[in-house]
């Protein structure tokens, strides 16, 4: 699997770090919404988009679009500029 | 299909043409009390407990593919109770028992075979933690045994003692752990649950689930609508997916595991080792070949296959422990696809949907489950209330708070 990361170039995926489905960071002041928030995913078979962390590279956080059928990446983007 | 001595001579001086199949290929009827989606393990396990424990008899079993073509028969055969939290503890052990009386009971040989299961660790602090979770399995009855360094050296010399990055220092052994024929599993569940009445209809893949005023009704299949009283999924790996045909959004991530055997050798290995260092455990089945595997690829995936970064890590966790694995070939390697829960421990629930009963999120420890979770689920499924062995395995914990998080990792299901 090789992640193109925008500032680095096409890269092993083994320089990254994945932090599962991509969620949006905030509190939710309704627990019920934020229990939804951590522990519910959607975990779809198909597309997804997941936070991944260059580490071994420029440090960025991405937004990586990817199909969980056959891990074909599809597109990444900075996870600050997909906020 | 029985077995006997006679038979198999039989068979063997008239060409092998008098065996008839063990089990009852059903087509599906267009009802039943009970459904139970998925025939792996745990649904095979559930229709068989359903029919022994409970005399119901209105019972399928809806099977995408063959059954046993999942999870049951991809993993690496180990059953162990090794827990440290009570419910888990309580469950695992339960399970153990019911593994010891399985052949007994099924009168079917599934090579039960009490090998032990050697965790190693290697450091001060990781003793203390295996110290305080032997002496948590003992207080639930469980066998566990702190072994030093040399008393490890005399089950297994030929480890790497002297690692100088993780060098052996001792391990925690349960005797009563080991292997199991998981193929034979799932055949002799089918059998004792096909002989006692339950349909077992193969090539059905559940395509839609029925609610009728907020009450499961049935489901739709490519083998056509089939109602039913209550429905059971036992689909782990596929439960979201599930899940959402009845609109439920689950605390579960599906990951890809691996695992490797190797060419086959003479007896080197006569228990079960887990590296403590790094993730990498191994046995050696009876054909002689190694069994092995080792961390999650740690991201979602539905593709059953995993990649090369993950071999790679697991092999150098084998080469850390038993340096000499380094000449043997590996023959097979494959990924199964499991549900990653958001604490680590396994769901047996009803859902928000009267009728739905679930049955998921057993995390890459599913098959040393099979039994009590065929059990627990049938007791659920015919009773409506769980079972006390799987009490604390309920859907709403996340919510409530009363996590089972054995590694207390949190929300993350790759680190479980």
């Amino acid at each position: 699997m090789r992640i193109a990361c925008p500032y680095c170039g096409e890269r092993d995926a083994h320089e990254f770090t994945v932090r599962g489905e991509a969620r949006a960071g905030t509190l939710e002041s309704d627990p019920g919404r934020e229990f939804a928030r951590v522990y519910e995913r959607a975990n779809p078979a198909g597309p997804t988009r997941e936070f991944w962390y260059h580490g071994a590279g420029c440090r960025s956080w991405l937004v990586v679009e990817r199909d969980t059928r056959s891990h074909a990446i599809l597109s990444v983007a900075y996870a600050k500029a997909s906020q | 299909m029985r077995y006997s001595a006679l038979s198999l001579a039989w068979n063997a001086l008239t060409g092998h043409r008098g065996w008839r199949p063990a089990w009852r290929d059903a087509d599906p009827k267009d009802e039943y009390d009970i459904v139970i989606v998925g025939g792996g393990g745990h649904g095979l396990a559930t229709a068989y407990y359903l029919a022994k424990e409970h005399g119901l008899r209105r019972v399928a079993v809806l099977e995408k593919s063959w059954i046993g073509s999942g999870n049951v028969g991809r993993n690496t055969t180990i059953v162990r109770s090794n827990y440290l939290l009570p419910e888990n503890i309580r469950f695992y052990e339960f399970s153990m028992k019911l593994w010891e009386r399985l052949e007994q009971d099924l009168n079917y040989n599934a090579m039960v075979s009490q090998r032990g299961v050697l965790n190693l660790y290697h450091s001060d602090a990781q003793r203390d933690a295996f110290a305080r979770r032997g002496n948590a399995m003992r207080l639930g009855g469980v066998d566990a045994e702190l072994l030093d360094r040399e008393a490890v050296r005399r089950l297994y010399p030929f480890l790497d003692f002297d690692h100088a990055r993780f060098p052996i220092q001792g391990g925690l052994l349960q005797r009563r752990g080991g292997t199991v024929r998981h193929d034979a599993v799932a055949w002799g569940y089918a059998r004792g649950a096909s002989d006692r009445g339950v349909d077992i209809v193969q090539n059905c893949e559940v395509t839609g689930i029925i609610v009728e005023g907020g009450r499961a009704a049935g489901v739709e299949t490519t083998r056509g609508r089939i109602r039913a009283k209550k429905i059971g999924l036992a689909v782990a790996g596929n439960t979201s997916r599930l899940g959402e045909m009845a609109g439920l959004r689950l605390p579960i991530e599906s990951h890809v595991l691996q695992a490797f055997v190797t060419e086959a050798v003479k007896p080197l290995i006569d228990g079960v080792i887990t590296f403590g260092a790094g993730h990498f455990y191994v046995s050696q089945s009876d054909k002689g070949g190694l069994v092995f595997g080792g961390d999650l690829d740690g991201y979602g995936s539905y593709a059953a296959r995993g990649n090369l970064p993950t071999v790679e890590d697991v092999c150098e966790g084998g080469m850390a422990l038993m340096p000499m694995i380094g000449r043997l070939r590996i023959l097979r390697s494959w990924g199964g696809i499991v549900d990653m829960s958001m604490d680590g421990s396994p769901i047996i629930d009803r859902t928000p949907v009267d009728g739905l009963y679930l049955n998921g999120g057993w995390c890459y420890g599913g098959f040393k489950a099979t039994p009590a979770s065929g059990w627990c689920f049938a007791h659920l499924l015919a009773k409506g209330e769980p079972h006390p062995a799987a009490a604390g395995f309920r859907l709403d914990r996340f919510a409530t708070g009363h996590l089972l998080d054995e590694k207390g990792q949190g929300a993350t299901p790759n680190l479980h």
